[in-house]
């Protein structure tokens, strides 16, 4: 393997990850169960979308990729590396949320690390990223701390979610061995166990802020799979409906 | 004509932003380099938020602005190397955004801040007794917040670092 397969492997599960909790994040519009929550996930669809169209860009541009768009909704299932935790459907508003808040802990912590990395044209996207996504993890960390002290049956919603969401969570850190020591070794970026010591760290604080309880990394099973291509049966599904418009005229201009 | 950089940039004050129509490219900080070259005139710019959807509308928009007001051929391009932040904003910019009733950013000095979840000045009364009701508002780079002195809810431009 190269470094530029290493390499897109990786901006390709990062850009899948996010192109797909992008499109959950979408189906809120209109479902909210406030005005303000109808916006937010609405317009962190928005920018999830936009910041897998920018890593879509970088594969293209610098590393012999196809054109973002006919990547984006052309692939067949098993090319996509999304991980099964973004690809779950929406639930219910505790599940969402929950998700919403590892989710883009676990985005802050990469885009951090990718700022100094030693392929370039990450390092400015990175930046771009981590600020926006500081607004992600603003409104995830609000509603978390305020669920979680509105009452017994808020609370405990909001610990079984994350007893929940904590096993696929780890789904994000996959790791890929061979990809893996690749990009390390060529200070790309530190690698995920890496990754997921610092997130585990960050959440971890901010759970006992909110007085929930962080599972042991030990005693769940990590759901893997995505970054090898096997994905839950509600991929399939979703990729139809999100591709169904682009695949009428896939050379259309708007 | 004998084009002037100067020449360029009062052109391209003259290109607003489709979401914001008092500010122009140029009041956002928007505008990373302008040349001269012998096929026309070269503009790099950067958007204010990445996923921002007005781009390409604000790159034709400029092209057609430029090419009206200079006569020649107008390239734009998207900056891949630099990156907005809201200090790009023009002291001019925050006032004009004050007048349009949208607080502006707050200065950024470090790296993250938690002052904006409280005491963004109102921009109907100035007072400071606020809070933010969401971090997302009717565009990707505006907040909502709550004047608890005048009632007001109002928006804010979001400092962005």
């Amino acid at each position: 393997m190269t470094k530029n397969d290493a390499l897109a492997r990786l901006l390709t599960s990062m850009a899948d990850d996010a192109l797909i909790q992008g499109h959950r994040n979408s189906e809120w519009t209109g479902l909210g169960p406030i005005m303000e929550e109808d916006i937010a996930f609405s317009s962190m669809a928005q920018d999830k979308i936009g910041h897998a169209w920018a890593l879509y860009r970088i594969l293209q541009e610098d590393l012999g990729g196809q054109d973002p768009d006919t990547f984006a909704f052309l692939r067949n299932e098993k090319d996509y590396r999304s991980c099964h935790f973004v690809e779950l459907p929406n639930g219910e508003y505790d599940f969402s949320l929950m998700r919403h808040f590892l989710f883009d802990h676990a985005e802050t912590i990469r885009y951090q690390q990718l700022r100094n990395s030693s392929f370039a044209p990450l390092r400015p996207l990175a930046e771009k990223l981590k600020g926006e996504i500081k607004y992600h993890t603003l409104h995830a960390n609000a509603w978390i701390t305020q669920l979680c002290r509105a009452g017994e049956e808020s609370y405990a919603r909001m610990q079984t979610a994350l007893n929940i969401c904590f096993p696929l969570a780890l789904g994000i850190f996959e790791p890929d061995n061979e990809a893996g020591e690749i990009l390390t070794a060529e200070g790309i970026y530190p690698g995920e166990a890496i990754l997921k010591e610092q997130w585990l760290d960050r959440v971890y604080n901010l759970c006992a802020a909110a007085g929930l309880n962080l599972p042991a990394e030990d005693a769940v099973t990590p759901v893997y799979g995505g970054r090898k291509g096997y994905h839950t049966e509600y991929l399939q599904p979703l990729l139809e409906e999100m591709g169904a418009v682009f695949r009428m005229d896939p050379q259309a201009t708007w | 004509m004998n084009i002037k950089e100067s020449d360029i940039y009062k052109a391209l004050e003259l290109v607003m932003d489709p979401e914001i129509p008092v500010l122009s490219v140029i009041d956002l900080g928007m505008i990373t380099g302008v040349s001269l070259e012998e096929e026309g005139v070269h503009v790099k710019m950067i958007p204010t938020f990445s996923a921002c959807p007005a781009v390409d509308y604000i790159k034709q928009n400029i092209r057609t602005a430029l090419e009206k007001e200079l006569d020649t051929k107008v390239t734009v391009e998207i900056d891949r190397e630099a990156t907005w932040n809201s200090n790009r904003m023009s002291a001019g910019a925050h006032e004009k955004l004050k007048k349009f009733g949208i607080a502006p950013p707050q200065l950024q000095q470090g790296e993250e801040r938690a002052e904006i979840e409280l005491h963004t000045a109102c921009p109907h009364c100035n007072s400071d007794n606020t809070y933010l009701r969401s971090p997302f508002g009717s565009t990707l780079c505006r907040a909502i917040h709550y004047c608890r002195n005048c009632g007001y809810v109002f928006e804010h431009f979001k400092p962005l670092g």
